[in-house]
């Protein structure tokens, strides 16, 4: 679960910590790679199970991709990266020439949106009551009590290439345009670099990051409702997951998401009413902001790099912002 | 914000305000009287409008002063609506104070004792989260998304909060049934309707009183306008970002009571949720204009409505954030142009 929370956050950082895009609608992009990944393996609809409910799944089984299941899986990651790339650069296209906050609003729209989408036209995904029984990845392979670990490893292994993806990327030409946008958008545009379009790119492949972790996530719980995807689970805690572990470093974002999803899951187990979930929800606000007040940097700073030889590690980008 | 430009721009704020929100009323009045559209569901709009209105106006006064987007303003207005639940349920009937069905009305009149003393608690706590957090961020010279950013963690924890003192159940307040008033053109009017709306002319005409016609509230006008200059010309800026809060805050906790009477329940989500009409409504209005949210608000709430005779209620909110992305395309700076 961590693990698929650190593709997350990687998402994230790539948005926020690498590029300054404010994006508070995770949730569309965490729903919508969810959902494009159980409709394209789910099997065939029950008609007791899902009234209304016309449109999906057994694409597996149509015949005309004779791939089994498990190469399913692959394109069913693939497919959800893109359609929320998609998504994506619609709503960027929009929304990046325009300042920050508007790219933020935009995202809750998104989000929003999707879930009123999924929530109200019952055809597509069986409404507020979700889809379940998503196939498991290389299902029977192994006894289900030991099928956690064998996911376990699939997902630290799509979380290894993103992350190498992302940090290459990251140290490319490329990467460093985007962080020079981040820090002054005006300088970047005088050196001649398009911004709305590096800007646009950036949105695009966080977001697909996103659309990855969403398709992890459903074949990880095997059931997708709208009411899985609600700000706290799929947006707020990502952010806190980042702010912690240190925006605009990659391995910060990941070991931010397992200090905080190891501290969310932990506090179940703590006497009386801190275990409440109402608290957690309180305290992972309070965590932001307390991050950002007083070590806007986070555990793990940024690393600022100027050349190869002179590497200082660094807390302050959010002072010099 | 050039100094070529901004007499024109006074000369603009001195009669576009009483115009253009005649206008707006005028042209939703048409709307409705066009065959296929219901009459009623321009009056909800109306209604509606009047609540977005005011927690609108005080977004976007602090958007304009302090640069910007509060994401909390939401879940002020939730805060509004629990504290004065508490002081209708848990305070008044302590002093003999308590009962529902005041006049025509469905809430008590204890709810017009609690209105002001929510808008004052959450207009305090306003303040006091500025001087604890926002301020040392202005201090700072951080970059205004890292404020945004700020908060959103206010916004989570302010509604965990709420979550844990209220439940994260559904509440109400004291109700007694009520028979709406039956309108021509079947126009069904609920009596809580007319007070909402009554109660936000009252409040959009002291905000516009007190934006005009005070040293406070010109002082937060030309501090929305420049700040810089705003504070060499011997403007303390401190207290007119206080002013802003408490403004902001107070409205926000008032629109959150009125729309927990429009709605008829309460929920610890319900700001959150009302985050997009309001920033539809800011950004339709152009961003620091308290005028323009007017208008905005009233454009968004009509619209949001009358949606509701072609395609499903529950996709209100994608309607007023389609309006908004439409109008961003054709109109980046908002209908009445603001100072973003």
């Amino acid at each position: 679960m961590a693990g698929i929370y650190a593709v997350f956050a990687l998402g994230l950082n790539v948005h926020w910590g690498f590029t300054g895009l404010f994006n508070i609608g995770i949730a569309g992009f965490f729903a919508l790679g969810a959902y494009t990944a159980a409709l394209l393996t789910s099997p065939a609809a029950d008609p007791l199970l899902f009234e209304e409910f016309a449109f999906a799944g057994d694409w597996a089984q149509l015949g005309f991709l004779d791939l089994g299941i498990d190469l399913w899986f692959v394109l069913a990651l693939a497919a959800a990266g893109a359609v929320c790339g998609v998504i994506a650069v619609i709503i960027g296209y929009v929304t990046l020439r325009l300042n920050d906050d508007y790219l933020a609003i935009a995202t809750l729209g998104i989000a929003e949106s999707v879930r009123l989408f999924f929530l109200n036209e019952k055809w597509v995904a069986n409404g507020s009551k979700g889809l379940y029984q998503i196939p498991q990845f290389l299902e029977g392979w192994l006894p289900s009590d030991k099928y956690n670990y064998l996911y376990m490893v699939v997902v630290i292994v799509v979380l290894a290439a993103l992350f190498i993806m992302v940090q290459r990327v990251m140290q490319s030409p490329w990467g460093r345009v985007l962080r020079a946008i981040r820090e002054d958008e005006v300088a970047a545009a005088a050196s001649g670099k398009n911004v709305f379009r590096f800007k646009l790119q950036a949105f695009a492949l966080g977001a697909v990051i996103m659309g990855v972790g969403g398709a992890l996530f459903a074949h990880h719980i095997r059931f997708v409702s709208p009411l899985t995807f609600d700000p706290l689970l799929g947006t707020f805690i990502i952010w806190a997951m980042l702010m912690v572990g240190g925006s605009g470093n990659n391995l910060g974002a990941i070991l931010g998401a397992f200090v905080v999803w190891g501290l969310w899951v932990g506090a179940r187990f703590l006497p009386g009413e801190l275990a409440d979930p109402n608290y957690r929800f309180f305290m992972v606000g309070v965590l932001i902001v307390a991050v950002i007040l007083l070590r806007p940097g986070g555990i793990l700073g940024e690393l600022r790099r100027v050349t190869r030889r002179r590497g200082e590690r660094s807390a302050v980008r959010l002072d010099d912002g | 914000m050039t100094a070529l430009k901004a007499p024109a721009e006074r000369v603009r704020l001195a009669w576009m305000p009483q115009y253009s929100v005649a206008a707006a009323v005028a042209a939703m009045l048409v709307v409705g009287f066009l065959p296929f559209v219901k009459m009623g569901l321009v009056v909800n709009g109306f209604v509606l409008g009047a609540i977005i209105a005011t927690g609108a106006i005080g977004l976007t006064l602090i958007y304009g002063n302090l640069g910007f987007a509060n994401i909390a303003h939401g879940d002020y207005m939730a805060m509004g609506a629990y504290v004065a639940f508490t002081i209708i349920t848990g305070l008044l009937p302590l002093v003999g104070i308590e009962g529902q069905g005041f006049g025509p009305f469905t809430f008590g009149y204890s709810l017009l004792i609690a209105l002001p003393l929510a808008a004052a608690v959450v207009a305090v706590g306003a303040i006091a989260l500025d001087i604890g957090i926002y301020r040392r961020l202005r201090n700072r010279q951080v970059n205004p998304v890292v404020i945004a950013m700020a908060s959103l963690g206010l916004a989570i924890a302010v509604r965990g909060l709420i979550q844990i003192i209220w439940s994260s159940e559904k509440l109400q307040f004291p109700r007694e049934s009520r028979q709406v008033y039956h309108l021509p053109m079947d126009v069904r009017v609920p009596p809580d309707s007319i007070f909402i709306g009554g109660l936000a002319v009252v409040l959009v005409i002291g905000v516009y009183v007190l934006l005009t016609r005070t040293k406070i509230g010109k002082a937060m006008r030309a501090t929305a306008d420049n700040p810089d200059l705003a504070r060499v010309s011997g403007i303390p800026t401190e207290r007119v970002i206080w002013a802003t809060w408490a403004i902001g805050g107070g409205l926000a906790a008032i629109a959150g009571v009125l729309l927990a009477v429009f709605q008829a329940q309460l929920l610890p989500s319900m700001g959150w949720e009302f985050l997009i009409p309001l920033f539809a409504a800011v950004i339709l209005g152009g961003i620091g204009n308290p005028y323009g949210a007017l208008v905005g608000a009233l454009v968004i709430g009509v619209s949001m409505e009358v949606s509701t005779q072609w395609i499903t209620p529950s996709y209100k909110h994608a309607v007023a954030f389609i309006i908004m992305i439409v109008l961003l395309l054709a109109r980046p700076r908002g209908l009445l142009g603001g100072s973003a």
